[in-house]
Parts: structure tokens; sequence; C-alpha cells
């Protein structure tokens, strides 16, 4: 791996960690998922760097896109509603 | 304070442990030995381009056997937990504010295209990245994207068992024929390997990668119908 793929890696990696660190701390149910939703994107971009272009795939489809469509779907639901 | 203290302490093991192993770790400089033989025999083998997907299918075919019925148990126990609760009553449903212009367009132009590429990823799981489960986790995000235009819209119970349930029939069918007209359950030579790199090559691979893109993509898009069935809206 040579230096340039070297320093994407670590700021991809700092980035993860920064964005992980946002959605636990943030107050904003929205902006915590989204922050969740970054964490995955960054990983999927890790993937492709090491040479995994398969699991980038499932990452970014399932981690990065699916899950986080989800959350704003039943967040959608549990704002709506009244409470049981 | 003591369970500041046991997470504090749980860090200190976790840091130990992770020292530990980084400081024993020798990056591989050569493949291992299946590596090396799936690396140098899958081409020649399966005609499969992509090494990745021979594995999953055929070399590994029952570890994804096993994935899939996973998956499935999951979607089932999904469905059996949330039918329990409160079924979403008909009189009790509130108006809904309409879903902004903007996503009802881009949906209706997004959800084939969406569709669409789902299917690219899964068929030609054995050329390039991707497959199966990757194409199925596109085509359930086109449903998730209808659900999100307009939460009442329900998909078909009976569509989605047939799909389901065929495709899971057709590939445990196909795994079988291996069995009987090549070397063993889920060997993908039962069709001619074809030309190295082309859509129709990779004996049953395209087929059995399609199944489990058509299973997956069923199996989320009930998981998520079911949860948009129970809430009462």
């Amino acid at each position: 791996m040579n230096t340039l793929l070297l320093v994407i890696a670590l700021l991809l990696a700092a980035a993860m960690l920064g964005a992980a660190w946002v959605s636990i701390r943030v107050h904003r149910v929205a902006t915590a998922m989204l922050a969740a939703g970054l964490v995955s994107l960054f990983a999927s971009v890790m993937f492709l760097l090491l040479a995994a272009p398969d699991v980038a795939m499932t990452e970014a489809a399932i981690g990065s896109g699916l899950t986080t469509f989800l959350f704003f779907f039943v967040l959608g639901r549990v704002r709506g509603g009244r409470d049981d | 304070m003591i369970r500041n203290f046991a997470v504090l302490l749980l860090l200190l093991g976790l840091a130990g442990i992770f020292i530990h192993l980084m400081q024993g770790y020798i990056p591989a400089t050569e493949l291992n030995q299946s590596a090396h033989y799936y690396a140098a025999h899958s081409a020649e083998d399966l005609g499969a381009a992509n090494i990745v997907t021979a594995i999953i299918v055929t070399y590994r075919g029952l570890d994804t056997l096993g994935e899939v019925t996973v998956l499935f148990l999951a979607a089932t126990i999904i469905g059996m937990v949330l039918a329990n609760g409160h079924k979403a009553q008909r009189s009790l449903q509130r108006q809904l504010p309409p879903s902004g212009e903007l996503l009802t367009t881009a949906s209706r132009l997004l959800t084939p295209l969406i569709l669409l590429f789902g299917a690219y990823v899964f068929v030609n799981g054995h050329l390039t990245p991707g497959g199966g489960f990757q194409g199925g986790a596109i085509l359930a995000s086109a449903a998730l994207l209808l659900l999100l235009t307009d939460p009442l819209k329900r998909f078909s119970h009976r569509l989605i068992a047939v799909v389901e349930s065929l495709s899971g029939l057709l590939f445990i069918a196909i795994g079988v024929l291996g069995m009987v007209l090549a070397g063993g359950f889920l060997d993908s030579r039962i069709l001619p390997t074809g030309a190295f790199g082309t859509l129709f090559s990779a004996g049953s691979i395209p087929l059995i990668y399609s199944l489990i893109g058509l299973k997956v993509g069923a199996e989320f898009t009930s998981m998520l119908n079911n949860l948009a069935e129970t809430e009462k809206s």
C-alpha cells in the first residue's frame, strides 16, 4: 500500500471514529441516524481501499442504505403515532 | 462510580488484548493452501471471472445455503412476532400528511432504475463484484422507497411468499442436481462453463445467484412489509 493510500485510509479511519462519536453523543435522533449511516459509508470506502469490492457493496447496500432508510422509516412512524 | 470503574477496567482489558494481538501480527506474504487453490483453479474449474463468487456459490456453497436459511428464519420470526401485535385496523387509521412532490416524483423515476440495477448486480455476480445478497438488498431498497413515498402501500404477501419459497426450492433442487450430474451438492458444473467472462458462463453460478438475489429481496421486503403493517397508521 503506497503512501497516498495509507493517508487516505488513515483519514477515513479518523472520519469513521468522528462520525461514530457524533452518532453516540448528539441529541437529535435524526442526526445520530445520519452519522451512523456515515460510519457505514466510510467503512464501505475502506473495504474498497482494502481491495474487497464485494464486501464494500454489501456494506454500502445494507449498512449504509437499507439500515439508514429503515431507521428513518421507523422514526417517522414513531413520531407520528400516539403513545401506547 | 463503581460502574465507571467497571467500564474503565473493561476498556483497559480490551486494549490489552488488542495490543497483544497487534504485536503478534505478522502480515501474510503468500496465500495459504486453500486460498492458493481457489486463486489458481477457480477460473479453469468453474469459469467464473469473479473468484469471490466462485468461492461463495460453489466451494463454500453450503455456507451460503446456511446464510440464506438464517435470513429466512429471521424474516419468519419477525413475521411471527409482529403478527401477534396489534394488527392495523382500518377504522383507526389516521390521516397521514401527503409525501412531498419531490419524493413522489423521484420515486416514480428511481424505482424501476433501482430494480433494474439490483437485477443487474445479481445476474452479473460471476463477472463483477456483487451478487445475490447485494442485489437482493438493492431490490428491497426499492420496496423501501415505495413505502417511504406511500406509507399505506402494501405488497402482496402471496407474491412475496411465492417468490421466496420458489427460489429457495429451486436453489436446493439445483444443489441436488449437482449431486446427480456433477461432483457433489451445489456443484455448479451441471451446465457447460461456457466462454470465460461472458454472461452465460460459469455453469449454474448465475442461476443460483439470481435465485439467491430474488430470495433475499423477497425476505427483506417481507420484513419491511410486516414492520409497516403493525403500526396503527
